[in-house]
């Protein structure tokens, strides 16, 4: 049973991690780029749907808003940070990101100050049952059925629809893809908004696991969440639904039986993780060798 | 004049990869670019598409300029590309390269109506539609580069180095469906290493080095010019 309490426990980090994952792996998809300021969105995320709720908004509405805040301001950023560099080396988009990502960390602490935050705790009058000695809140199961939810909608709006086709297409071929009509820029931006969008999602599932928001709160799901979507192959999109998940129950199941005091040790296990993947299968689980183009 | 060339000037970087370009195209006529490796020609029809930007000079497609337009505008036009290297997205099915040539296009019922037609004159493409691409052999891939552009209903193909990497059996295929479209109405402009080949299916053509026309005519009189002979056409023609 309390295997299984930590499986539900994994599950529920995990399903943060890929929706977080998500976000890298499209956007890098798209454009090459290791959006390092994704966690942070997530943070503006997490203070969007804090500042919302504190103002008597219901979960939901608040949770659909700071989604599609999140969504507006990652087009943004993409416009002004990303969009002016598209044609220069990766190097510098990569220390764009980072800078944007400092950017928003210091600019939170500027607006909400640095103490943390408590999140209102959203199970409470929510039924639980139990497995065991521990008892596990119903939402904590919604959560994960609530992600697994938006994946598949997300993986079939990828692979269904004309927007997601486009979405592949400019993915592979930039050129291409602008030969056939596609209007390069708005599929950018659509990437982005979406990315953004799940990320303030995770923000709330987060919240929920670990009801604290402060500036820096996006740092380590965003660097665990770049882990997943390593561990599933980069530019993959079921690749970083299963890396997500994989990490979530590792890190979750290393916590639950490595002895108490050295719990740390499972964000050791998490980097070894990443340590391991690039030197076994740098293009992850689900990732084909990169070929050149020449 | 369904496509002016005016006297433009292109540029990679520093180098002056097009210089005081000009030349038109009629419409239904078959016109062809032919010139070496590094003569221009693929960036000639990259800034008719609207990939690169001309540095001087414009571009008037039916009489309107267009050589400041964004690529994805220009197709919606009329005007569509077969890049060279065929450039179809190996990791979408035949059938979805097919549909994202036709991206711009809303009527369904048409865009129904064009797959079958594609899939007719095509027949190894229908056999392969929920294919990745990226399985094809290079004939059928050129074969869907070709349809995928035509999926768009354009009134001017420009064509770019739709022989390179064929057998020569392939190469007269493409050609006898390049010739097909031509009839259909659609014009063409095509861009050719192999320049035998491309004036026997042009109206007319145009003779670039190093950036510049150096000749131009109607394509018999080309075919038979001593200088031509001698410098593309390996003198056996």
């Amino acid at each position: 049973m309390y295997f299984l309490v930590q499986l539900i426990n994994g599950l529920q980090i995990g399903s943060i991690y890929a929706l977080i994952a998500l976000g890298y792996t499209m956007v890098y998809g798209i454009i090459k780029l290791i959006n390092f300021a994704h966690g942070d969105i997530m943070m503006v995320g997490a203070y969007l749907a804090l500042l919302l709720l504190n103002n008597g908004i219901p979960i939901i509405p608040a949770m659909l808003i700071s989604m599609a805040g999140c969504a507006i301001f990652g087009i943004i950023i993409e416009r002004l940070a990303y969009k002016p560099l598209r044609k220069s080396s990766r190097l510098s988009a990569l220390i764009t990101a980072i800078g944007v990502s400092l950017l928003l960390q210091n600019a939170a602490m500027l607006v909400f100050g640095s103490a943390a935050r408590t999140f209102p705790d959203l199970t409470k009058g929510m039924p639980s049952f139990q497995l065991g000695s521990n008892s596990v809140n119903i939402l904590t199961v919604i959560s994960i059925v609530l992600a697994i939810v938006v994946m598949i909608a997300l993986q079939l709006f990828v692979t269904r629809s004309k927007a997601g086709t486009a979405m592949r297409a400019v993915s592979e071929d930039t050129d291409a893809a602008e030969l056939m009509g596609i209007n390069v820029n708005t599929t950018i931006s659509m990437t982005f908004a979406i990315g953004s969008g799940l990320a303030a999602f995770a923000a709330i599932l987060f919240c929920m696991a670990y009801p604290q928001v402060t500036p820096y709160m996006g740092a380590m799901p965003g660097i665990k969440a770049f882990i997943a979507a390593v561990l599933g192959g980069i530019g993959v999109i079921p690749g970083a639904m299963i890396g997500g998940f994989i990490l979530g129950v590792i890190e979750a199941l290393t916590k639950a039986y490595i002895p108490s005091g050295y719990s740390a040790l499972s964000d050791a296990v998490v980097f070894a993780i990443l340590i391991i993947v690039l030197l076994v299968k740098p293009s992850g689980l689900l990732g084909r060798p990169q070929r050149e183009k020449v | 004049m369904l496509l002016s060339v005016d006297s433009i000037n292109v540029y990679y970087g520093r180098i002056h990869a097009v210089r005081d370009i000009s030349f038109e195209v009629a419409k239904g006529e078959v016109v062809t670019l032919i010139g070496a490796n590094g003569a221009g020609k693929t960036t000639i029809l990259q800034t008719i598409s609207g990939i690169l930007q001309p540095k001087s000079g414009t571009i008037k497609y039916e009489g309107v300029e267009i050589q400041n337009k964004p690529a994805y505008k220009i197709l919606q036009s009329g005007l569509a590309q077969v890049p060279e290297g065929r450039r179809i997205f190996t990791n979408l099915t035949v059938r979805e390269n097919l549909e994202m040539g036709a991206y711009t296009r809303h009527d369904k019922e048409g865009i129904t109506e064009d797959l079958k037609k594609s899939f007719s004159r095509f027949p190894r493409l229908e056999e392969r539609r929920n294919q990745h691409a990226g399985t094809l052999s290079g004939g059928e891939q050129q074969m869907l580069a070709i349809a995928r552009a035509l999926m768009s209903k354009p009134k001017l193909l420009l064509l770019d180095e739709p022989s390179m990497g064929l057998s020569p059996l392939l190469v007269q295929e493409i050609f006898r469906i390049i010739r097909d479209v031509n009839e259909d109405g659609t014009t063409v402009l095509l861009v050719e290493q192999n320049a035998q080949l491309a004036l026997s299916v042009a109206d007319r053509g145009y003779v670039l080095e190093t950036g510049k026309v150096i000749m131009s005519g109607g394509a018999k009189t080309l075919l038979v010019d001593e200088r031509i002979k001698a410098a593309y056409l390996g003198g056996e023609a």
